[in-house]
This record gives structure tokens, sequence and C-alpha cells, in this order.
């Protein structure tokens, strides 16, 4: 008991946020987090309890001069109470989890549009969505996650090709839907700060959801072992402004489109060459 | 002397072949003249012998108990510094896919099956099991199994983790062989547990001393036959999907193949169908060992042996439902999800029940602070905690931050460790004197057993912080950056310390078996049947088995020799009984 309390104080000690989930960049992460907290304080409780009664007991009632055992058998109501007792308990967890469970599963609404115009409060009410997986309104960035050995490639919609390796640039206040899958083995996608994570299997789709609340860079690895580089499968996300993302994804699919003609262009070239040599060496 | 009053039940002083320790009457059966006729090697390869099976079986485990943490170090090792390249990564996928599989099938499954073959019998008042060619045939399987995996130490050992998830250990991704030994692996220990389980039931069923009726059955054996049970139902499951993968893997079958029309995910539910019973098939009978404990060392009855026994069939029959708790990250409905936290959440209430019911037998006793006592208490205290990290991880939006990181590691330990493990040393330090005829060092015991609390702790303790810091399992490095390096460093620290713990109990072991003080039949004053008999017991066990007439039937018949001799037993644990006039 003396070493759980000396790594509890080594623990709590040596980072600020180690002894709660990762938090602060979306939402459902904060959700997940308080739902965390609220279950953290009954753990507690009943782990002081039990190990208090446990320790107490081992001092209390080491065998001396004069004390005599007590041959109970055991107590009936007793042992229905705290039946009971530990029944109740879960029912509130039950209770707490289901209250939290839809804000954590069903994604928010988008606070910017697809032009990154502030959407209106109200917008909500109007649109109430039938279906989990979309936030209200129908709002989202949907992002297709691809994991491979030992990548995450990521798949934005729009009529341009864009897609991007390792990072995935968001904007700000958007929700963003991931579709999640793998090519070749299973990977798991996650981003501590913006939530939990989801596993991605070659054959299925899995879906979660994100909105960066603020700018800024948040770090994650694949967290199912995917073979031998598993530790070296990173991902980042890169939460910007509005202004800043729609550059970025003009700038990439403009590269994209120019790395696409190029390699037209190469392959043009390629098979008029093999085609004059073929013509030569048919002539001969 | 008034013995001959119940001449089957005592024995003279001038009869006692017990090294000459016990000068009174004891409540004590003579076993006449069943000597094992031979006592060498060929002797210990041809037994069907329960006793010589199991203490076959626990020094097998042992040997495997020490590879598993020899790789244990050997990951901890790795892991003390950010950027180590004491291993690669095929080393270190390697190395804990070993660990995972020897520590549950080669050490966490048949511990139990060592130990329940030793006492189940003597516990219940039989000669030996119901089936002893077969009780040999599968310590033999075992062994085979174990010789199957760990010869791919010397080709290829497998590196897919001991769960082994498809596509990844499918022959496109694990191309080597090391897969296939795992799978063999799997195959010749699984039915040899199956064997051993049926095995046990037959024996409970048909062989139980007179009057030991359901509600007398010690709750060791009532764990044991619990735990038969599950292996039955579970190992079933993991046989099949082993044998899928291996159809996969070699003779072009598809069950696996996304490709194909099969299914990755299939692999998962059936593992786990089989993984989840697995951790009660690892715990309920060191559960089984702390309620023998507790009672005896606390010199007080168990507290409800009813709500006991119907929790460990209650936890049993919920465990078979809550598989789905290792997916929660997996494309599953929210329905599913929730099921699955509900069902883990209902198994929490016997659990609880357990607990509750083990600190009630410790309140009002007269503790002695044996070292198996220690052991059970450590267990408790230690469980717990592995017991309510469960509970956040069954919440599963928590557990989608949580799964897969190293709070779950930690977790597992605090279960596996913290209650396999410290239940199993509280069964070393509280039967050996029966299976060897010797005690064990009481102070080495002590010091061994602090040493592993605290590096236990030292190590598991902060890794629920590492987890929830955001570092996954099994990765072979991490950056400076990452900020891990500090409480890696506790852990690693921690781990040899562990280490340290577990190594002074083995040597313990080795050394009282030569110069242990000679234990008397009943060093403890327990409760149960098998320190009726001398210690260690003859090949028959019994020449005549007594009438059980409650759950402590020791205690019955002590009574009984002190009515009859008039003469109260003197007790202190540890040391020979003797008896005042």
């Amino acid at each position: 008991m003396l070493a759980l309390i000396a790594s509890g104080l080594a623990a709590s000690g040596a980072s600020a946020d180690i002894l709660t989930p990762e938090d602060g960049g979306s939402p459902n992460a904060d959700r997940i987090d308080t739902l965390y907290k609220l279950v953290s304080i009954l753990g507690l409780i009943v782990f002081l309890a039990v190990e208090g009664v446990l320790l107490w007991s081992m001092v209390k009632f080491k065998a001396r001069k004069g004390l005599k055992a007590a041959q109970i058998h055991g107590n009936t109501k007793l042992e229905i109470g705290w039946t009971l007792g530990a029944a109740v308990i879960l029912v509130f967890i039950t209770a707490v989890t289901f209250i939290q469970l839809s804000s954590i599963i069903n994604p928010d609404r988008s606070d910017v549009d697809a032009n990154g115009q502030p959407i209106a409060a109200s917008s909500a009410a109007l649109f109430a969505s039938t279906n989990q997986k979309r936030p209200p309104g129908g709002d989202a960035l949907n992002i297709r996650v691809d994991g491979q050995q030992y990548v995450w490639r990521y798949q934005y919609p729009g009529p341009k090709t864009v897609n991007a390796y390792v990072e995935m640039v968001v904007p700000v206040g958007r929700t963003v839907t991931l579709d999640i899958t793998a090519d070749d083995v299973a990977h798991s996608w996650w981003i501590p700060k913006l939530g939990g994570k989801f596993d991605a299997l070659p054959g299925y789709t899995n879906k979660t959801w994100f909105k960066a609340t603020k700018p800024g860079v948040f770090e994650g690895q694949c967290a199912e072992l995917c073979g031998r580089n598993h530790a070296n499968m990173l991902a980042t996300v890169r939460a910007v402004p509005f202004a800043e993302y729609r550059r970025w994804y003009d700038g990439r699919a403009a590269d994209i489109q120019r790395d696409r003609d190029a390699a037209a262009r190469q392959r043009d070239a390629l098979n008029r060459s093999q085609s004059q040599q073929a013509s030569a060496g048919s002539s001969e | 002397m008034a013995t001959t009053s119940s001449p089957n039940l005592l024995k003279r002083q001038s009869e006692g072949d017990v090294r000459g320790l016990v000068s009174r009457p004891r409540p004590e059966i003579t076993a006449h003249g069943v000597k094992d006729p031979s006592q060498n090697w060929r002797s210990w390869i041809t037994t069907t012998d329960h006793k010589k099976i199991g203490i076959l079986y626990l020094w097998t485990v042992a040997v495997f108990f020490v590879l598993g943490g020899v790789e244990a170090l050997l990951l901890r090792i790795q892991l003390g510094a950010p950027d180590n390249t004491f291993l690669d990564p095929e080393k270190y996928n390697q190395i804990f896919t070993m660990h995972g599989t020897t520590m549950i099938f080669l050490v966490g499954v048949p511990v139990w099956a060592g130990l329940a073959n030793y006492l189940l019998p003597l516990m219940i008042g039989a000669r030996d099991v119901a089936f002893p060619r077969l009780n040999a045939w599968s310590f033999w399987m075992f062994l085979f199994g174990g010789i199957a995996l760990y010869a791919s130490v010397f080709f290829t050992p497998p590196e897919a983790g001991w769960f082994s998830y498809v596509p990844l250990s499918t022959a496109e991704y694990s191309p080597s062989a090391g897969q296939d030994a795992w799978i063999y692996m799997v195959h010749l220990t699984g039915l040899s547990s199956l064997i051993g389980a049926l095995n046990f039931i037959a024996t409970v069923q048909n062989m139980r001393a007179p009057g030991m009726g359901w509600g007398r059955l010690p709750l060791f054996v009532w764990s044991i036959l619990i735990y038969s049970y599950l292996i039955i139902l579970a190992l079933s499951s993991l046989t099949a999907t082993a044998t899928m993968l291996l159809i996969d893997r070699n003779f072009g079958g598809t069950f696996f193949d996304p490709t194909q029309g099969g299914s990755a995910l299939l692999w998962q539910h059936l593992f786990w169908f089989f993984g989840h019973p697995e951790v009660y098939i690892l715990i309920l009978p060191a559960f089984g060992v702390v309620s023998e404990v507790l009672p005896v060392f606390a010199r007080k009855p168990i507290f409800g042996y009813k709500a006991i026994a119907a929790s460990t069939a209650a936890i049993a029959f919920l465990g078979l439902l809550v598989w789905a708790h290792h997916m929660f990250a997996t494309p599953s409905s929210t329905v599913v999800l929730a099921f699955f936290m509900l069902s883990s959440f209902v198994i929490a209430v016997p659990t609880g029940v357990k607990i509750l019911n083990w600190v009630a037998t410790l309140w009002r006793g007269t503790i002695e602070y044996r070292v198996a006592l220690l052991w059970a208490a450590g267990l408790i205290g230690t469980f717990l905690i592995g017991g309510i990290s469960g509970v956040f991880l069954a919440v599963f939006p928590i557990d989608w931050q949580l799964t897969d990181t190293y709070f779950v590691v930690a977790h597992l330990h605090y279960v596996a460790i913290g209650g396999t493990m410290f239940g199993a040393m509280a069964a070393l330090y509280y039967w050996f004197p029966k299976m060897s005829g010797r005690m064990l060092d009481e102070r080495m015991g002590k010091v061994s057993f602090w040493i592993t609390l605290f590096g236990f702790h030292l190590t598991f303790l902060i890794q629920h912080s590492l987890g929830m810091d955001g570092m996954p399992r099994r990765i072979y490095e991490y950056s400076a950056g990452n900020g891990w390096t500090l409480m890696n460093q506790i852990s690693t620290v921690g781990s040899f310390l562990l280490g340290l713990g577990f190594a002074l109990s083995i040597y313990n072991v080795v050394r009282s078996l030569k110069k242990g003080a000679v234990a008397s039949p009943d060093p403890w004053k327990g409760n149960t049947l098998e320190w009726f008999t001398p210690s260690p017991p003859p090949e028959n066990n019994f020449d005549a088995i007594p009438r059980v007439r409650s759950v402590e039937p020791l205690k019955d018949i002590r009574a009984q020799v002190e009515r009859e001799t008039g003469m109260r037993q003197k007790h202190r644990a540890g040391r020979p009984l003797t008896t005042q006039g």
C-alpha cells in the first residue's frame, strides 16, 4: 500500500494532465474527459472505502494475546445490502454515461460553413438531423482516412483531387467527420486531444468526428499493432483558420494537378519514344 | 491413549512416520506402506499419480514463468530510454508476442491445472483424479505445446501479438512459420486444457468424500470446477478460430480475407469470445485460493460461503457475455457497444461481492501474518485497483480514449499479476509444506512479498498515466519529445524490483526443498482434508476417508479428537502441533 501511495505521488508530480485522458482539442474529447472525472469520483470513493476497511482490519485484528476470532459465518442482510449498493453505483454510472453519450457520438454543428462563413446558431433548429452520423444541418467536412503500413492517407472531398499523408489540415470551427478504413492490416486512428480512437479495418468503414475549437497542431499515432514499424506510424492534425485552410486546399489541389499533368506528359513522351523505336525496329 | 476410540482417524506416536516431531495424538491418518515404488526419472515420465503430475506441471510452469519474465524485462529495458536501439522492431514484436503468449497459455492457465491436479483429489478426499492416464496425457500435451512455441525461437518466433489479429497474422503479412508455431501451441495446450477440465469435472462430480455435498465443497474446488466449465466453453472457440487461421495461412482459406468475402472482424469476435472468459479462467482459481487462505489465518470461518460460491458461478456466466468490450473501437453499432458496456458493469457486482466477503472474513478475526496470508491480502488490495480501472474501460466512450494504451497494459497486469500471480504465490506458500514436506522460509517469503508488491505498483501504477498521456501499446520506441521518458524509467526500475521479488520466492522454493524445516501434516491448522494426510501424502492419499460434516471437515475432526482425548491443542502456525493436557 505504501508503494501505491508513493507511485501515486510520483504520478501526480510528473506532469499536469496525466491523471485524466487528454482533452482540449475538440468537444467530444472534453466530454469524455468529463465522463472520466465523474466515474473517477465514484471509483475513488469505492477504492478508499474498501482499501481503508481492508487495511484497518489487517492492523486492528492482527493476532495477539487475548484477541478471539468471532465465529461468524455470514450476514444475509449485510450481503444483500452491499450487492444492492454495488448495483446502485453501476446504475448511476450507466445513467451518467447515457446522458453524456449522444453528445460524444453525434457530431456537433459546425461553426463555419463550407465557405468559411459563420453559421447562425438558429439554423440548428431548422435542420434537425435524422442520421446520427451527420451533424445538425448536415454541414461537415468529410475526410476519408486510410491506414496503410505505416502511413495515414487522407482523401478530401470536393471536385478537385486533394489528398495528403500523415498531416491532416482542417479549418478551425468546422466539424470534421472521418470515414476510417485500412488497406492492408488493422490500424487504429487516434489523436488523443481530439477524442477517442477508432479502428481502421480492411473491408469496414468506421466513423468518428471532431471539431477543432482553436488553431493548433494535434499529434497522435496508430494505436493498433500493425507490424514492425507500428511505432512510427504517426498522425498529425493541423487546425488553421478557414482562409489558411482554403489556401492550403487550393495549393494542394494545384500541386497534385501539376504533378498529374507532368506525369501525363512524361507518359506521353515515353509512349511516343517507344512507338518510334518500335516503328524504327520494324522498318529495319 | 484414547486414540483407540476412533482408530481410523488417529494414530499413535509409536506409529509416527512424521520424523518424530509430534509427541501427542493428532487428527491424522496413517497410510500403511503405500510407498511410491520408484523415485527415479523414469517414474516421473510414466507417472499417472495426480500429485506427481501436479508437480511436473508446476515445475514446467516455473520454467515458462522465468522465460516470460525475462522477456518482460527485455521489453522494459528497451522502453527505459527514448529512441532506444537495444532491440530492433522485429525483435521487440517477437518478444512481446512471446511474453504475452507465454504468460497466458503457458503460465496463467496451467499453473491452476498444476495446483488443481495436486490439490483437488486431496481436498475432496479422493485417491486420484477420475482419469489418471488422461491426466498424464494432458500434462504432456501442455509440455509439447510449450516446446512447439519455444522451438520457434531458433527460427523465427511469431510477431503478431498474443492475440494474433488478422490480417496481420495471415500469410501475406506474417509469412514466417512462427505464426504457425503459435497455432500449434494453441492446439496442443488447448487440447491439454480441455481434457484436463473434463477430468476435473468428472472428479468433482463423482469422487467427493462421503457427506461432501455441494454446500460443503471447499471454495478452491468450487473455483476449479467453474474454471473447468469455462475452459470447455471458451477454449473451443479459440481452437476453432486458430484452425481457421491455419487453413487461411496454409490451405488457401479465406475466412479472414476481406477481398474474398471474409471478415477481419470475425477473428476478433471469435478470439475474444475465448479471450474474456480466459481472464476469468486465470483469476477465479486465484479467488478460490484467497477463500481458502483467509479463513485459516484469520481463524474465522469464511464470511458468506454461499455468496462466494454463487458469485464464482455468476462471474463465469456473465464472463461469457462481455467479450466485445475488448472491441469498443471497432466498427460496431452503438447498440452493440451499449450492450457490452452494461454486461461488463453487471459483472462488477459479483466481483465486488467477493471482495467485500473477504474483507468481512478478516474483520474481527485474529489475523496471523503468515506469508500466504500476505499474498492473499495483497491480492485483494491490488486486484481492487484492477477491478476499478476495469469499470473505466467498460464505459465505452472512456474506453475509446484508453483502449490500446498503457492504461490497458496497467489494468491487465493489475488483474493478471495482482490477481492470478499473487493468488498463485499465496497457494505456493500455503501448500508447499503439503507438497514437499518442508516449510518455506517465512522471513525470505516476507521480503519477497514486500519487494514484489512495491515493485509491482512502481511498475504498473504509473502506466495508467502513460496511457492517458497518449502512449499506445506495443510501440518499440518513443521520442523524447513525447514526454514519456521519466514515467517509463520509473516503470522499468519497478519491473526489475518485481523480478527480484519473484526470483527470491523461486530461490526460496529451491532452497527449502533441501533445507527447509520439516513440515507436519497440518502446519497451518487448516480446515480442509488435504491437511488430514501426511506431508507429502502417500501415493494413495488416504487409507480411510473421513465423513464430511461441514465446510471445514478438519476443524470438526480436530474438535472430535480434543473431545475424545480430553486434550486441547495448543497451536502456533508454522510450527508442529503440540498439545497440552
